[in-house]
């Protein structure tokens, strides 16, 4: 399977990007590619839509924990929004919900 | 016919004998000797050349542009042979590199190695299939000063040849524990500031570990991220999950865990995985955790070990036979 990355830059130092497909050992170079160089500028704010990603593997879950150290690193912040339910279940058994900021008001794909 | 070799002759006689009757034979024999010319090293130019020296023998009255056609035609061939080259370089060296790694899977095999331990009481089954060559899964029992059974399962992120060497890591960080007995949640908060400390940064890994008291028969455990595993109660006839919070090994440098305690009577059974059970995909869909339980239920009655490789074979079957994920499976169960 394929994972589709957009990102748009709505204003400084605010980027959005929105994936769909599958997050998987495939795909997830190409993502840590594009997502660990946004959270290098400092007071960043950087927001990941998963709305389109049915589902996600250990080594999709290893890409956002880099991200997660590189924010801790530069001082910027990762929020991830519209997680589907089968991925958050995911970042719940890991505990990585109590560390990471998720926006789970809004959830996708229900 | 069976000394098929590279010279003119040879080449000559097949060449003419094809010309003459059109026969299939004189192209199979083509084949062969294209065959064997890869074997022997030679190149596409080099057949070329031996094509052109037997029709100047068989035809010598060739006109002089056929000939020089003939020169522009090995030039272009030339990178072809090199290509071949290259491709037969690599080829050897890809047959060095798999028996280097298979090399490396048995020494991963030794180091990793557990022994199932025997327990009056309890019934122990354990069974771990890598998917790959090197397994990223890891289990490991130990038996404490005081005869209480120490119970791990572990599974690293990344597959392959990186995670089976951090496999070794914390393998090496579990025996270097005192004997002594330690609790669960101390087990998995040193092995955390092993794993923070020596890990890439999208590396980790997940854990339960469990410690079966044989005098109480008492099972407490603490999670580190890992996929839950289920407590079947014999006398409600019922499975609940075995979970609990905790961060995965190798995020965070302090990192708590919580440790649990369940009570363990005759005939229940605890049961501890990976997500290569829970992950496994039935074409594109994937398996629900009630088909897990179901598939257990079935075998729950058998001695603990059976039970493992009914289950295996039942998800080795579902999946084709082609595992996706390193598969994990332990149970134990209190005698009746």
């Amino acid at each position: 399977m394929n994972l589709n990355i957009d990102v748009k830059q709505p204003e400084e130092r605010y980027s959005v990007m929105t994936l769909e497909g599958e997050v998987d050992a495939f795909t997830a170079p190409k993502l840590k590619e594009e997502l660990l160089p946004l959270t290098e500028a400092e007071n960043a704010l950087v927001e990941v839509d998963l709305g389109g990603v049915n589902y996600m593997d250990s080594t999709g879950l290893g890409t956002f924990i880099s991200a997660l150290k590189s924010t801790k690193e530069h001082g910027s912040r990762m929020r991830l929004v519209q997680m589907e339910d089968r991925v958050y279940r995911l970042f719940k058994i890991t505990g990585l919900t109590e560390i990471m900021e998720i926006d789970t008001s809004v959830r996708g794909g229900m | 016919m069976n000394t098929l070799r590279l010279d003119l002759e040879n080449y000559r006689d097949l060449l003419a004998e094809y010309i003459r009757t059109k026969d299939e034979r004189a192209l199979y024999q083509a084949e062969q000797f294209s065959k064997q010319s890869m074997q022997q090293n030679i190149s596409p130019e080099e057949i070329i050349n031996v094509h052109l020296r037997s029709l100047q023998e068989l035809y010598p009255e060739l006109p002089d542009y056929i000939l020089d056609s003939f020169d522009f035609l090995m030039e272009t061939m030339m990178s072809y042979g090199l290509a071949y080259q290259e491709f037969q370089a690599l080829r050897e060296k890809q047959l060095e590199l798999k028996s280097e790694i298979s090399v490396a899977a048995n020494m991963q095999k030794t180091l990793l190695s557990t022994t199932k331990p025997e327990i009056e009481g309890l019934d122990i089954g354990a069974l771990s299939v890598p998917a790959k060559q090197m397994n990223g899964d890891y289990h490991h029992f130990v038996i404490d000063d005081e005869g209480s059974l120490g119970v791990a399962v572990a599974d690293v992120i990344g597959k392959g040849v990186p995670a089976a060497l951090c496999m070794s890591m914390i393998k090496y960080a579990m025996d270097s524990f005192p004997e002594l007995r330690m609790d669960p949640k101390y087990i998995l908060g040193s092995l955390n500031r092993v794993v923070e400390r020596n890990v890439d940064s999208n590396m980790f890994i997940t854990m339960m570990y469990g410690m079966y008291n044989t005098e109480d028969n008492t099972f407490s455990y603490a999670s580190a991220g890992h996929e839950p595993g289920f407590y079947y109660h014999k006398e409600r006839d019922e499975f609940e999950e075995i979970s609990a919070p905790g961060l995965v090994l190798g995020v965070s440098p302090d990192s708590m865990y919580e440790q649990y305690q369940k009570q363990v009577d005759e005939g229940d059974m605890i049961v501890l995985l990976t997500d290569g059970v829970t992950e496994c995909r039935k074409g594109d869909d994937f398996i629900e955790q009630e088909e897990i339980l179901e598939v257990i239920r079935e075998y729950k009655d058998l001695p603990s070990q059976e039970i493992v490789e009914n289950v295996y074979k039942y998800f080795e079957r579902l999946q084709d036979f082609q595992l996706r994920d390193d598969f994990t499976l332990i149970v134990l169960k209190r005698d009746v």
